[in-house]
């Protein structure tokens, strides 16, 4: 290359480059700043100190995210499998039918799940309608869940289904000449080499699920508090901006850190989109 | 085994689009209710177009997701042609690194980061209201630029390395080579980041959320408000005409790609 | 400046970093002929035809075009054309707009350009191919599109970059041939690069043999393959035998404890030379009536002949032969005086020409990695 032409060619990159440092960077040093002061812009532990009582909400947080994503993960796995079987326009279709309700509103979305489990929700008219009794769904933690599970199951889906419909056939027919039968072929062949799909789909619901704070309040009914309610209400109700940076911040190092662990586990250490 | 995976993949779809059908069958109700179907009725479909409000949001939503989509597309396709002559090197690796930021961080933390940011300068300026639709930009256009230069950047990289030199070569001056010959090789890619920018931009609550303001509401935000109290079934009406567009959208995109694939290759068309 | 010299390198070296790719270069091509720059990858032949074209500027050293430095002249402005290793086709456009690529960008009239871009498809055989996508073309069919595209706009020197690297082995003769027929019918200078030598050999008129960055040798095929300047060209350039000599007079050399009759002279009273004997010189004959005589170590049946290595002292030597002799024989060598080519002592003495370790397969496997180069 040409090195007058190689530099004229770097330099069209430098308004992105300005950009990220303005918008993507200072922001979170921003975060950072705000988490060590006060409301005067002073130095201050004071909303470090705080965190310690909000502990069991982020255990909770945790928790919950964990038991979506297993959750989303055995759903997806098999239907990903499923999809990346079937002939090429069939999966094409599948996949557009899994992505089109991400792409309505999931407020709306996750408030019409209130309509269907609520006491005298649709669900629950149906039950009493052939005889039986209501059963209790709203404002429970499974709520909680079930709404975190149906907002990220795509998520789970996509990057699953795009290995396996990359896999080389052959490689499993290779596996089964190889005598392994139906589980082993699953266990030994399909399932590593899906693990970069299974590693990215993990990252992709568990981030989400942790930080959500909408679906908690419509679902929880308020008494099951997730970690981004939390924030959310430190930036939108009470104002007290130090104490929400103060908790963002363990938040994103919490998930920094869990990232790094997932992505020990996938041998590329890449993420599959 | 056939029948089961049958089953399974009819009782996914069932619970995918379970509320979907649920609030499509609610927007035609005749009462206010939610839960009890009584009779069929398009009045919260007329009652849509007096929703003002509702209405003007959706114009706000549309005007920031074609402008935050736009500009972020140019500012990330000339982000990825110039990262893309970087040799690799800790420089490289490092914008790379702050690229994936706001695609790895949770929403709410990207959300607050920015908010944190407007207002300190809103505090420098003296301003009360910094929020609104220059800040959305600047926020749509952040969480959008990471979609763009990934989708356009592999897309350069399988492209011959050669294309430029050779277009220079017949007689092209560089600049010229980059737009007859550069550009519209990488432009499906840089059309399906526009569109990736675009629907993320429309979708977009949680960041908008935060870095919003009350003069200029997105229809998320409008939802969002809403949702807080009770909703009446015209946000349900207004629901199943997004989904409908956009279930149209969709097909009519994908028969388009179907097409110029076929066009494009038409013995490997077959095959896929 | 040389009566017909079209392009002149003066001098020429390029380095990025601390690698020196090119190191003081000069090289005449002369109008009209078929030039061919060869050596392995890295050998910096690919830079040289780079700097012709005008994608890289020298650290040192001018480039002459027609008379005229060209130094500072940018690739869009320079009468060469360049085919290129993948050929660097336009995906986005059809047959016919590759070809006409050029043509527009100098605004000929349509009715021009539409019956230059026939003729040029003619001449690479693609007639009825204009509206066909490129991705939709097999490999020697972009190959020909490639040439067309250069050609079309009447370049005086056209630059291929191994330009059949990508190509199976049936349809790269078949293409030698063409790109050869169609030099001489158009008359412009080629020059090709390669590192595949009978291609080379095959092809040009003058070959340049490259390696580090340094011209070993220019000379017609025969000069190169006959008379080779040192142990890499005889080497690079088909099979030799390099065996360590000394010679004694003009005309006389010692190797492998034997006196021979040659027929070079020039060289100081018992200087060390290279000894290059090619093994189809060699003529077998009875152990007793040998100039040379040693132990059949391995046979191979190559259709035409046999390729036999003989340990003569611990050396191993190759010789072609028509007769079958077996493992463990003992032969005697037969070698006429013309078959014996001297070198003078080089950086490349004692690297090459022994075949001890030779093995095929060695020879297959290390021909991929020759595709990529800067």
């Amino acid at each position: 290359m040409n090195k007058r032409t190689n530099l004229r060619a770097k330099l069209i990159s430098s308004p992105y480059i300005v950009w990220s440092v303005l918008f993507i960077v200072a922001p979170l040093i921003f975060v950072v700043y705000y988490a060590f002061t006060d409301n005067t812009g002073a130095f201050s532990l004071l909303s470090i100190q705080a965190l310690p009582k909000y502990i069991p909400t982020f255990l909770r947080s945790i928790w919950f995210g964990i038991v979506a994503t297993i959750i989303c993960l055995i759903i997806a796995y098999p239907l990903a499998y499923i999809i990346s079987k079937k002939t090429d326009k069939v999966q094409r279709t599948m996949i557009l039918l899994v992505m089109l309700p991400m792409w309505m509103s999931f407020l709306i979305r996750t408030y019409s799940w209130m309509a269907i489990l609520q006491d005298t929700g649709i669900i629950n008219s149906f039950l009493m309608k052939i005889g039986l009794p209501p059963v209790h769904m709203i404002n429970t933690g499974g709520a909680v869940i079930l709404g975190m599970v149906y907002n990220f199951l795509p998520y789970m889906i996509m990057p699953i289904y795009s290995v396996m419909a990359k896999m080389d056939l052959s490689m499993i027919e290779a596996c089964q000449d190889l005598g392994g039968n139906g589980l082993t072929v699953v266990r030994r062949c399909i399932l590593p080499l899906s693990m970069p799909g299974i590693v990215s789909g993990i990252t992709m619901v568990f981030v989400p699920s942790v930080s959500t704070f909408y679906i908690s309040q419509k679902l929880g009914g308020g008494s099951f508090d997730l970690i981004g309610d939390v924030i959310e209400r430190q930036f939108q109700q009470s104002y007290n901006y130090n104490l929400g940076a103060a908790i963002s911040l363990v938040l994103m190092v919490l998930i920094l850190a869990s990232m790094a662990v997932m992505n020990h586990f996938s041998e590329e250490g890449e993420m599959v989109i | 085994m056939k029948a089961l995976s049958k089953i399974y993949t009819v009782l996914v779809f069932i619970f995918l689009y379970a509320p979907i059908a649920v609030l499509i069958v609610y927007s035609f109700n005749a009462s206010t209710s939610t839960v009890v179907f009584s009779g069929f009725s398009l009045q919260w479909y007329k009652s849509l177009i007096h929703a003002s409000a509702t209405l003007k949001s959706v114009r706000n939503t549309i005007i920031l997701a074609v402008t935050s989509s736009v500009l972020a597309t140019v500012i990330g396709t000339a982000a990825a042609v110039g990262l893309e002559k970087y040799k690799k090197s800790a420089f490289r690796s490092s914008i790379m690194a702050v690229t994936n930021i706001p695609m790895m961080n949770p929403e709410i933390v990207t959300g607050i980061s920015m908010m944190l940011l407007f207002v300190f300068i809103g505090r420098i300026i003296h301003s009360d209201s910094v929020l609104g639709f220059g800040t959305l930009l600047i926020a749509h256009i952040t969480f959008n630029l990471p979609y763009v230069i990934l989708t356009v950047l592999p897309k350069l990289r399988q492209t011959d390395k050669n294309l430029s030199e050779a277009a220079q070569d017949l007689g092209c001056k560089p600049v010229n080579a980059f737009f007859k010959v550069v550009l519209p090789s990488i432009m499906p890619a840089i059309i399906t980041g526009l569109i990736m920018a675009f629907t993320l931009s429309l979708d977009d609550f949680i960041i908008s959320y935060f870095t919003g303001g009350p003069g200029f509401q997105t229809l998320p935000i409008v939802i969002y408000s809403m949702t807080k109290k009770r909703v009446k079934p015209d946000m349900y009406a207004l629901a199943s005409l997004i989904f409908v567009s956009i279930l149209i959208l969709l097909i009519l995109y994908n028969l388009v790609q179907e097409k110029s694939e076929e066009k494009s290759n038409p013995d490997k068309s077959a095959r896929r | 400046m040389k009566d017909n010299a079209i392009i002149e390198l003066k001098n020429v070296s390029v380095s990025y970093g601390d690698e020196t790719v090119l190191n003081n270069l000069n090289l005449t091509i002369r109008d009209k002929e078929f030039i061919t720059l060869l050596g392995p990858s890295g050998c910096g032949k690919t830079t040289t035809l780079r700097i012709i074209a005008g994608f890289i500027d020298p650290d040192e050293g001018e480039v002459i075009f027609d008379g005229k430095k060209v130094n500072d002249l940018p690739p869009h402005k320079r009468q060469v054309n360049t085919i290129f290793q993948k050929y660097a086709l336009f995906p986005h456009l059809n047959v016919y707009e590759n070809v006409a690529f050029g043509l527009r960008i100098k605004k000929v009239k349509e009715r021009e350009i539409k019956a230059k871009v026939e003729e040029m498809l003619e001449l690479v055989n693609l007639k009825g191919f204009e509206k066909r996508n490129i991705n939709s073309l097999s490999g020697g069919q972009q190959q020909r599109v490639a040439i067309a595209r250069a050609l079309a706009v009447h370049p005086r020197v056209l630059l291929l970059d191994e330009p059949l690297g990508a190509l199976d082995l049936k349809l790269r003769k078949d293409m030698q041939a063409e790109l050869k027929a169609i030099q001489q019918r158009l008359g412009i200078t080629f020059i090709y690069v390669t590192h595949d030598q009978e291609e080379a050999l095959s092809m040009s008129d003058t070959i340049v043999v490259m390696d580090g960055g340094v011209i070993q040798q220019i000379g017609t095929p025969i000069e190169i393959y006959n008379e080779p300047q040192n142990a890499f060209v005889a080497d690079f350039i088909g099979e030799s035998n390099i065996v360590d000599g000394v010679m004694l007079d003009d005309c006389l050399v010692e190797f492998s404890g034997s006196k021979f009759v040659c027929l070079d002279k020039g060289f100081d009273k018992n200087e060390a030379v290279d000894v290059v004997v090619r093994p189809e010189d060699v003529d077998v004959v009875a152990p007793e009536s040998g100039m040379l005589k040693g132990v059949v170590t391995s046979v191979t049946f190559k259709g035409v002949h046999f390729e036999i290595i003989v340990d003569i002292g611990g050396f191993k030597w190759m010789i072609q032969t028509t007769d079958f002799h077996p493992v463990d024989s003992v032969i005697g060598l037969y070698i006429e005086p013309d078959a014996i080519h001297i070198m003078k002592k080089s950086r490349y003495s004692g690297l090459y020409g022994d075949y001890s370790s030779f093995s095929e397969e060695f020879d297959e496997l290390s021909k991929p990695e020759e595709e990529e180069e800067e």
